[in-house]
């Protein structure tokens, strides 16, 4: 699995107030067997990882993925939930029939129990599991990204600081907006006319992806489309909606030169040839670097027949968009639930760097080579992508001077 | 050239007349609206001003007749020769009499903080005062209001009694008139408190601590209209005006309606009826394109007002419509009126279709104008219908809006060829279209003035025969 498969949703008109472009996906059918909920916590968040690492931000609220099966159509009553908890918990333990139960074995990303992880299992009173998961969206995507090879060097080169060597790169720390503060996104999140069946949102700001939301129901959809202006927002996505102007409706319009229409159902098929004409175009067009970039996929949870992953993008330079996110996906690979960041550029750059690095193990003079650079050029990305603490300042400036002397 | 540009900027002005209220709407704020307005009035008593004036025998809605009054007498200088002045004051004079009190001693403090003392001003509040039938109950109900009136104009009261009670409260131990006597002794007595107005009593009822429920049940006969639907009594729904009786329809929860369909219905239905007067059945083949997208939801501060006009119009319409020939279609699909909820996307283009294809004589339109799936889509069939499959005009096309629009100055018009008038009651439907052939972009400033002239006419004749009766 390397793309993101949105089958099964359709594209509808999109909604514009100002630099703000809302795209709504709809499903013919709700995904079978999976809801989710919110929970709301509002205050600032501490996730204990299971690395012995701790997550901090801002968490307005965490989901909870409910897969007890017991259809789509209702939240589960408390006896549905109880009676298919063994289902869940043979699960929990991993496929296969592996046995011992969900509780021991903590999978991927499930991290320690203190007062916060980022995806875990619920329990009822007993301390029975339960067939749903709470899991703080976004955060998931986001530590993904802020543990992207943080282990810090593989080999000691005396280049890298002693503390990057014995800690890794610890602390890492990205900055994101809320969405209430991106300029006049609120606004138009308020004033959207939610479809009916309508199971996901595409957001653009001034024709950017800025992020792209999915959810398996669309009465989950309702109560969780005011959470998207809580969400975090890169900061890309802010200066595009505090600098962009206005972007463009793209109106309706009906060829009727030459006697293209005669009668009311040749104006009813140009109608609908302009609704076809749309998604086509969207999805092709604003929506083809989300779908069409292969992401790396990491498990988090599997959850009945449902995989919660995170994702992140291959780091490729050159002006592409590139999104982290996280996704459930059912047997077949399709998208029930996704939730996108776009990363801005500087954390793209940081993104291809530490790639580039762990590639050459880490040794600086080869990462030049590897990049067509120089070594000094190398030191200031390094510098500049916010690692340059990571640095044993005093071997950089020897080789430094080597290098120049030579 | 001039002349279209004068009839499409009265036309704007009147559409921002009937429809804006200064308050929030769906997509803009209190001050974007108020903003708006406020040029609006602006440019238009400053370039044509005898329409202006004109204007206040439509029906505009109470927050700009205030307007319209208020500006034209912060600059009576501009009215031109007394000839103008004398129309300008009749016209004013018939209007206030027909505004609520409370919004006219509104207006009244409004030209005290600005200052506007003029002789015509004073004579205005003078006679307006005057034909007030009981001074001692506007005492008690609008006791600041009056007074600031009184002081503003050197005005004074036929009766010792009430200009005692306003400006030297301590000087009577009891009052001849009962209203003001019942006033004086609410502050010690509970069973004075039921001989009160309803807004008075209120006040007294918290300070004696006396039970809501309890002071709600025996001041009903002291409430008006209004005042009861508001606190959910049973209101006589059957003398109610159709577009409140909408707002008071949605407002109630949907068990509730349909527990009380026969009812309900049987009110609308009564009160479109009573609406539609003589033009009941008149329309022949009539289809109503009707908003219920999220949009309608108005904001806070008017709940549900544009549904509700939707709602007047398609019982108002069904009256209006030859029997059995009316066609109702909700953007939503839904086909249960009285269920309506604002919900889901507009697709306005396809609902035109739809009601095209029914074959109409008339297709009424009733949106807010933000058509949205696909946008623009209801503009280009309007447009390809007109253009090349009705170019005859067999099907006229209307367009009303219940919402004013902050950055267009105008309601939100569909397409160019459509005439769009703005609406805020379902009863004004009839003179509304009739308004809205002006805007089809075809008929000169001079005809449109006839109209008016017409109107003024009409208008001036009724106030003067309502102030004999």
């Amino acid at each position: 699995m390397t793309r993101i498969d949105l089958t099964g949703l359709d594209v509808r008109p999109a909604q514009v107030w100002g630099g703000v472009r809302l795209v709504p996906l709809v499903r013919a059918e709700p995904v079978p067997g999976l809801r989710l909920h919110r929970k709301v916590y509002g205050g600032l968040g501490a996730v204990d990882l299971p690395d012995r690492t701790t997550y901090t931000s801002y968490v307005p609220h965490g989901f909870v993925a409910d897969w007890t099966g017991a259809g789509s159509d209702s939240a589960p009553v408390p006896g549905a939930g109880r009676e298919s908890a063994a289902y869940g918990t043979r699960l929990g333990g991993g496929g296969g029939g592996r046995g011992n139960g969900g509780r021991d074995e903590a999978p991927d990303c499930v991290p320690v129990r203190r007062i916060h992880r980022m995806a875990k299992r619920r329990r009822d009173k007993d301390g029975r599991a339960e067939s749903r998961l709470r899991f703080l969206p976004l955060h998931l995507a986001l530590e993904g990204y802020l543990a992207l090879h943080f282990g810090g060097p593989s080999t000691v080169w005396d280049e890298w600081s002693r503390e990057a060597v014995r800690h890794g790169l610890s602390p890492r720390a990205e900055a994101a907006y809320a969405g209430w503060s991106v300029p006049g996104l609120t606004e138009a999140l308020r004033i959207f006319e939610v479809h009916p069946g309508q199971c996901g949102l595409l957001l653009y700001v001034a024709d950017a992806l800025a992020a792209a939301f999915v959810v398996p129901h669309p009465d989950d959809y309702r109560p969780l489309h005011p959470t998207l202006v809580e969400d975090l927002y890169g900061e890309l996505v802010h200066q595009y909606a505090y600098y962009g102007g206005p972007v463009p409706e793209f109106t309706a319009r009906i060829r009727d030169g030459a006697g293209g229409i005669r009668t009311l159902a040749d104006l009813r098929a140009a109608a609908r040839e302009q609704e076809r004409a749309w998604a086509v175009a969207h999805d092709g067009i604003m929506a083809r670097d989300l779908l069409e970039t292969s992401y790396a996929f990491e498990r988090a949870y599997r959850a009945g027949p449902f995989d919660l992953y995170r994702f992140l993008p291959p780091f490729e330079r050159g002006g592409r968009e590139q999104h982290i996110g996280e996704l459930i996906t059912d047997r077949k690979g399709r998208t029930a639930y996704l939730k996108t960041f776009r990363l801005s550029e500087n954390q793209i750059r940081k993104g291809y760097l530490l790639r580039r690095l762990a590639d050459c193990e880490w040794h600086l003079g080869r990462t030049a080579e590897a990049l067509g650079t120089s070594y000094a050029e190398v030191v200031r990305r390094v510098r500049s992508a916010g690692l340059g603490t990571f640095l044993n300042e005093h071997s950089v400036a020897q080789r430094l001077r080597e290098n120049q002397e030579s | 050239m001039s002349e279209l540009v004068a009839a499409e900027d009265v036309l704007l002005f009147v559409n921002a007349a009937v429809t804006a209220t200064g308050q929030r709407e769906f997509r803009s704020s209190a001050a974007e609206q108020r903003f708006s307005l406020r040029f609006v009035h602006e440019y238009v008593r400053v370039n044509y001003r005898p329409v202006y004036a004109a204007a206040l025998a439509l029906d505009i809605n109470h927050h700009n007749a205030a307007l319209v009054v208020e500006q034209l007498l912060r600059t009576a200088d501009e009215a031109g020769g007394p000839e103008e002045k004398r129309a300008e004051g009749r016209l004013i004079g018939a209007r206030l009499a027909m505004l609520p009190p409370p919004r006219v001693y509104r207006l009244f403090r409004v030209l005290r903080a600005a200052g506007v003392n003029n002789r015509r001003t004073r004579a205005i509040v003078r006679a307006w005062l005057a034909t007030r039938p009981d001074p001692a109950l506007d005492a008690v109900k609008y006791r600041s209001g009056l007074k600031a009136a009184l002081r503003h104009v050197h005005g004074r009261l036929p009766d010792a009694e009430t200009g005692d009670f306003l400006f030297a409260p301590g000087s009577r131990v009891r009052y001849e008139n009962p209203t003001l006597d019942a006033f004086r002794r609410a502050r010690y007595e509970q069973g004075a408190l039921y001989e009160l107005p309803f807004t008075v009593a209120e006040g007294f009822a918290a300070r004696h601590g006396v039970p809501r429920a309890v002071f709600l049940e025996r001041i009903a006969p002291r409430m008006t209209r209004l005042e009861q639907l508001r606190t959910e009594r049973a209101a006589d729904l059957s003398v109610m005006p159709l577009t409140r009786l909408a707002l008071y329809v949605l407002s109630l929860p949907f068990g509730e309606r349909v527990e009380r369909r026969a009812e309900l219905t049987g009110a609308l239905r009564a009160a479109a009826r009573r609406a539609a007067g003589p033009y009941a059945g008149s329309w022949g083949r009539v289809t109503a394109v009707l908003d219920d997208s999220f949009s309608s939801s108005g904001s806070a501060v008017k709940r549900r007002r544009p549904l509700a006009v939707a709602l007047g119009c398609h019982h108002l319409l069904e009256a209006l419509a030859a029997p059995g020939a009316y066609t109702p279609l909700w953007t939503s699909g839904g086909d249960d009126p009285l269920l309506v909820r604002p919900y889901g996307p507009t697709p306005l283009g396809l609902r035109i279709l739809d009601g095209l294809e029914t074959g109409p004589d008339r297709l009424v339109i009733v949106s807010d104008g933000w058509d949205n799936a696909p946008p623009g889509l209801a503009g280009e069939v309007l447009r390809v219908w007109r253009s090349r499959l009705d170019p005859e005009r067999r099907t006229s096309v209307v367009h009303l809006n219940p919402v004013y629009d902050a950055q267009g100055f105008d309601v939100r018009r569909l397409a160019p060829s459509v005439p769009a008038a703005g609406i805020r009651d379902a009863e004004d439907l009839a003179a509304l279209v009739e308004i809205a052939q002006f805007a089809e972009g075809r008929t000169g400033f001079a005809e449109l003035r006839a109209y008016l002239d017409r109107r003024v006419e009409l208008f001036l004749k009724a106030a003067e025969e309502g102030g004999r009766a």
